[in-house]
């Protein structure tokens, strides 16, 4: 499409740059690129409705926004009215905008109502070769189909409803390759939280990383989105897997996907996007799949992380001084001594969902490991489905039978207790094992501590009550069958 | 947004690295609709803190917050930039930004300007050493001045440009706008669409 591809090897982000520049910027200038999906949620959108008001502007392209409610909405007794003021004004704000913008809303009670991340996916708006932004930094999960996407502020929120564009620098281009086989009960989350624990939480500033290598061919689209989404937990603005075989299964037939001539153009052109051999990139990583354990974080950045089968590590042992401060800071938050086994932590809860892990595969891997098996006593276990229709397909399968039979609460679709927006939320001093993707200070609720985890750890660990991977399980005395689990 | 030269404030030495979005405003305020009145929500936990470096009185009125390094990381929330300015700040200086809130930081007209460690241990040592001293942080010169001590402070040419003409983005762009409408004449068909619904 573009007019001047340089004629040269060129990586998978850059293809898909240069494809949407509306105007190459000169001088320093930033490009003005062209975006082909916005997802608008009730959180970062109000002020940018005010701002097109204020100024008398439309929404330009209607046929490329789609909304949803997620951070606010409750996940019990979604038939009541909001109980907090303020979570009710926020999203009876983005109901009177969108209807009076025309914005396409999925409102709570709606099939296709859940987390602006997999509502994208499940209708087949996201696909690969496409710009996706939102005003959340997870849009980074969509960068899984081979997209280029990102989250944006409340004001390019607004400056993409008004011009269907943005201006923005080149990033620069960061390879991950991750080769090998995980071994088993090891997960996307690892591979992403062993990453970030690598590079840093900072690791990944001004780059779209490239995550490739056997290791990542060989998951699901699901897993592909784990790791794309914790991209912005390394830094990075956005993070990227090369569309392939995997990712055209995914997006065929759903709702929204191209059908019969623009299907094969579309195929045709997505085969093309792979980064090219020789192209080069302004930094590479290397990992190795065979040697990933299950991973853990101790402290309250996703960066601060550790094999589960390690210890918390001793403030001391950290070279840089701000490393060294902050690990000091966050062993104290956490109420962790250096060199306990983090496999001897106990845990007050565990939260299953958010845009990291709620989609359905990570539902029936989470099942997979309880079913036959009896929750912890006194662990409070929550399973917040990432949308309506996962909800839904997870009911089919009847795994709300198999978690509400383990003792866990089977919720809503919602952010829910990935950051405490509605009542689902840690009291002070709480801890929790959590699939989500931030570990901040008071992220699940105020004074609340998070150990971030796979669905796989999450469920060994609310079988057992302390942080634990499947290998600690004792076996059961009855192996569920496959067809128990689905 | 009003254009910006030169400043002139209380300075206050947050002496933290990494601060990060959710602490600059909890996830609990980001509800409200509006686009200001979010002086309450800047730092609100540490707030809760006698000590915290805001609660105390000679730094009433302050206008430029001089941090350690990674500020604004985490979350891309706007809110961060927009409690900063309501609480009264016109500059942070830091020795690192996050990417995503130094953008925003630009679009607000607040100045993030970026000023190496060493630097930055001589500014909080400045402020502490009289605590309430005023700052200036001239942009035209790119320079930041507290008592005898200077130092120069990286931003990038185009929001430098853009906060001393005191531009809005959305106009800026709009000037392409027949740039804009032959792209959409050429976009292939199988593009996503959110309508209609099927
Ligand atoms: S689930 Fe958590 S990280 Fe994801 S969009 Fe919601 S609040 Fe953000």
């Amino acid at each position: 499409m573009s007019t001047s591809i340089p004629d040269r090897p060129r990586t998978l982000a850059e293809k898909v740059w240069d494809d949407h520049l509306v105007v190459k910027g000169e001088d320093g200038e930033p490009d003005l690129l062209y975006i082909d999906l916005h997802l608008v949620h009730e959180v970062t959108s109000p002020q940018a409705f005010d701002g097109l008001r204020a100024e008398g502007r439309p929404v330009r392209r209607l046929d490329l926004t789609i909304a949803t409610e997620d951070h606010n909405t409750p996940t019990l007794d979604i038939d009541k009215p909001i109980a907090d003021l303020t979570s009710r004004t926020q999203i009876e704000t983005l109901r009177r905008n969108a209807a009076e913008f025309g914005v396409r809303l999925h409102s709570l009670g709606d099939k296709d109502q859940g987390i602006v991340h997999v509502v994208g996916p499940q209708l087949g708006l996201t696909m690969p070769g496409i710009t996706v932004v939102c005003g959340d930094s997870h849009t980074s999960t969509h960068g899984a189909f081979g997209a280029m996407a990102f989250g944006i502020g409340t004001s390019e929120v607004e400056h993409v409803l008004a011009t269907q564009t943005l201006p923005l620098k080149p990033f620069k281009t960061m390879a991950i390759t991750v080769e090998g086989e995980l071994k088993p009960g090891v997960s996307a989350k690892d591979i992403v939280l062993a990453i970030i624990a690598k590079i840093g939480a900072n690791g990944g500033q001004g780059y779209v990383l490239e995550f490739r290598g056997s290791a990542i061919r060989a998951l699901s689209m699901e897993g592909r989105m784990t790791i794309c989404n914790m991209s912005i937990e390394a830094g990075a603005r956005a993070g990227m897997v090369a569309p392939d075989e995997t990712t055209f299964a995914y997006v065929k037939g759903r709702p929204h996907a191209p059908t019969g001539q623009d299907w094969e153009d579309a195929v045709a052109y997505w085969r093309t996007l792979p980064s090219d051999e020789g192209a080069v990139y302004d930094a590479e990583v290397f990992l190795d799949a065979n040697e990933l354990e299950p991973f853990v974080t101790w402290g309250t950045n996703p960066g601060q992380g550790v094999s589960l089968s390690g210890v918390v590590p001793d403030p001391a042992s950290f070279d840089d001084p701000n490393e060294r401060a902050a690990a000091e800071r966050a062993l104290e938050y956490m109420d962790l001594a250096a060199g306990t086994p983090l496999k001897d932590v106990a845990v007050d809860a565990v939260f299953m969902g958010s845009c990291t892990n709620s989609r359905i595969e990570d539902l029936r891997q989470f099942a997979s490991i309880i079913q036959g098996r009896t929750k912890a006593e006194g662990v409070r276990v929550m399973v917040v489905p990432g949308s309506a229709r996962v909800r839904l397909e997870a009911e089919a399968e009847g795994l709300d039978k198999i978690i509400t039979e383990f003792g866990a609460e089977w919720r809503f679709a919602g952010c829910s207790m990935c950051l405490g927006m509605n009542p689902d939320q840690l009291a002070p001093g709480e801890r929790c094992a959590s699939t989500s993707n931030r570990n901040f200070e008071g992220r699940q609720g105020k004074g609340g501590r998070t150990h971030l985890v796979s669905p796989l750890v999450a469920a060994s660990t609310a079988v057992l009550g302390r942080l634990a991977s499947p290998s600690d399980l004792p076996a059961l005395s009855h192996e569920p069958t496959k067809a128990e689990v689905r | 947004m009003d254009a910006f030269t030169s400043h002139t404030g209380v300075a206050v030495p947050l002496k933290r690295s990494a601060v990060d979005t959710d602490q600059i405003i909890p996830a609990v305020y980001l509800k409200r609709v509006t686009k200001t009145g979010f002086d309450d929500a800047l730092f609100a936990n540490w707030r809760q803190d006698p000590a915290f470096v805001l609660n105390q009185p000679a730094y009433a009125g302050a206008s430029i917050l001089v941090a350690g390094p990674d500020f604004g990381t985490g979350s891309s929330r706007e809110h961060a930039v927009w409690a900063l300015r309501d609480y009264g700040f016109s500059v942070v200086l830091s020795p690192k930004f996050a990417d995503i809130f130094r953008g925003n930081a630009g679009k607000q007209g607040l100045v993030t300007g970026v000023v190496g460690e060493p630097e930055i241990e001589r500014i909080w040592a400045a402020l502490e050493a009289d605590p309430g001293v005023e700052m200036t942080v001239d942009l035209v010169s790119r320079s930041a001045r507290v008592g005898e001590f200077e130092t120069a402070f990286e931003i990038d040419d185009y929001t430098r440009w853009r906060l001393l003409e005191g531009l809005d983005d959305i106009g800026l762009t709009l000037r392409n706008e027949d740039k804009i409408a032959q792209f959409e004449a050429r976009r292939e068909a199988w593009r996503p669409r959110t309508l209609p619904v099927p």
